[in-house]
């Protein structure tokens, strides 16, 4: 280090200047402060962005707007409204009647935790959070076909509102295993697909067996 | 540095008579000469073990060797541990599947299928599957069942489904782990050949439960005789199994103890099987779907009814 004993910065050269960011690098959502928007903007992005996820899960593409942004907003909303509907249902003396609100919001959630945990030591590439996102948002054909069962219901509880009723959870069933795949599959190794896919499919009938029994008092 | 390996030599027989006072888990497969000497492969390894094999300059076979049964090197904490227990393709799973369906007389599963890679994900999933199967195909019976009577209300029993999956994750855990512990003691009293490690137990356990899926789902048939062929026949099958797994380990153990453990491993999946159908599944009033009852026994029908 001896060489260096002899530099030193002279007085009368100045060190000053301006150190910006270049404006081009700044993402145009950094442009202004959330904070002082009205909150009805700041409401409406947010639910725009849930609804034009419900909308790529009805018409499942290979977009991946679901993946990348992903909230958990939709989930909660479908996994609430699933979770109300059930309730209601008939419960003898001995409450060996449907699902309990609890239960079905625990059944949801840890069974989605359960297929995202079983994806990822199977080598998935997907983040926890995405996946969450994709198997909740998922549930929204089955929370259709909630409706639907609770309006056929409301009809009769004869053999044909039964028979309506098994064609639509079937169909609203097909419809969430496909699109969650959709999603999903891709971030999978190859070799171990049906590994992953499989827990989905299951997750999703238990979700379709609880919706077909609920029965009204 | 020409004495550094003998040092290290004493020292690794000094670590293994340690360790065999511990007992660990250890997995040696039937085939290999009897000359490697026998190695403790804990779940946890500390990474100066590995050292002293490679600087004792064991040769390709042996490494390889060591290395099949040291695959879990990764600290217990980090996700990569559990990783390696999901280390299956489709086709190695749908294959043990198969082998815990056909057993074929003579060959052991452990050694045929798991051969050191035990894995988690099929007695997770064929537990998951099974609990769902059970709930669903009782309530399905009994519905079919109780059809035709007046005061029957349909319900969907959701609280079996809780009961169903404590008692069959208990059976999968908890059976291997009093299985495994008894045959460490015994380890240490008597040295056998054939030992399993935790994992393994646990593997043939859920695999074993396979067959339990369809057997359960041909249980909505409500006829008491087909039910019971049923069982028995799924009982022999994954019976025959865990049978033909364990009894090379306790062979070579006093003869009594070794079927009195056999004889243990078969009643409790008996005791399993035989309790699935009597809780779940309710019997079925009539051994043939007569269209009539004979006016006597309405009043029993009626008060059987809940």
């Amino acid at each position: 280090f001896a060489g260096l004993a002899d530099v030193s910065i002279s007085e009368d050269i100045p060190v000053e200047g301006e150190i910006t960011i270049p404006v081009g690098s700044r993402s145009p959502d950094e442009d202004f402060s959330t904070l002082d928007e009205p909150v009805r903007d700041t409401i409406m992005r947010d639910l725009k962005a849930v609804g034009k996820k419900f909308v790529h899960v009805m018409y499942p593409k290979k977009s991946s707007a679901l993946l990348r942004d992903w909230d958990l907003w939709g989930p909660l909303v479908l996994c609430v409204s699933l979770a109300l509907m059930l309730q209601g249902g008939s419960a003898d003396s001995k409450d060996d009647g449907g699902p309990q609100f609890a239960e079905v919001f625990v059944i949801i959630w840890f069974g989605a935790v359960v297929i995202t945990l079983n994806s990822k030591l199977l080598g998935g590439t997907i983040s926890f959070f995405q996946s969450l996102c994709v198997l909740g948002y998922c549930v929204l054909p089955l929370t259709v076909a909630m409706l639907v069962c609770r309006l056929v219901l409301l009809a009769g509880s004869g053999t044909i509102s039964f028979i309506i009723r098994l064609i639509v959870v079937v169909a609203m069933f097909g419809w969430s295993t496909l699109a969650s795949t959709a999603f999903l599959a891709d971030s999978q190794p190859p070799n171990r697909k049906a590994l992953v896919v499989y827990p989905i499919f299951l997750f999703y009938f238990v979700i379709s067996w609880m919706i077909l029994t609920f029965t009204p008092q | 540095t020409a004495c550094l390996p003998m040092y290290l030599f004493a020292e690794f027989d000094d670590a293994a008579n340690l360790l065999a006072a511990n007992p660990d888990a250890t997995t040696i497969s039937i085939d290999e000469p009897a000359e490697i000497p026998k190695k403790q492969h804990g779940r946890l390894q500390e990474p100066g073990r590995e050292e002293d094999d490679e600087l004792l300059g064991t040769d390709d076979s042996d490494k390889t060797e060591l290395l099949a049964g040291q695959k879990k090197s990764a600290p217990f904490w980090t996700f990569e541990y559990y990783q390696t227990f999901f280390d299956v393709d489709t086709y190695q799973v749908l294959d043990r599947i198969k082998g815990s369906v056909f057993p074929v007389p003579g060959k052991n599963f452990v050694r045929l299928y798991i051969r050191s890679n035990p894995d988690l994900y099929g007695p997770f999933w064929i537990c998951a599957t099974l609990v769902f199967t059970i709930a669903v195909s009782g309530n399905l019976s009994n519905f079919f069942i109780h059809l035709g009577k007046p005061t029957y209300h349909y319900v969907p029993e959701f609280r079996k489904v809780s009961i169903a999956a404590t008692t069959i994750y208990a059976y999968a855990w908890l059976v291997p782990l009093a299985l495994w512990g008894f045959l460490m003691w015994r380890n240490s009293k008597v040295m056998n050949i054939v030992s399993y490690s935790f994992l393994e137990i646990v593997c043939v356990y859920g695999y074993s439960l396979f067959i339990y899926i369809p057997t359960a789902i041909l249980w909505i048939i409500p006829q008491k005789v087909v039910r019971w062929v049923l069982m028995v026949f799924s009982l022999c099958l994954s019976g025959s199994v865990l049978v033909m797994t364990f009894w090379p380990a306790v062979r070579d153990d006093n003869r009594r103890i070794a079927l009195a453990t056999v004889g243990t491993i078969v009643l409790l999946h008996a005791l399993l099987s035989v309790g699935c159908l009597a809780y779940f599944f309710d019997a079925p009033e009539l051994d043939f779907p007569a269209p009539f009852i004979p006016p006597h026994n309405v009043t029993t029908v009626a008060t059987r009814n809940r």
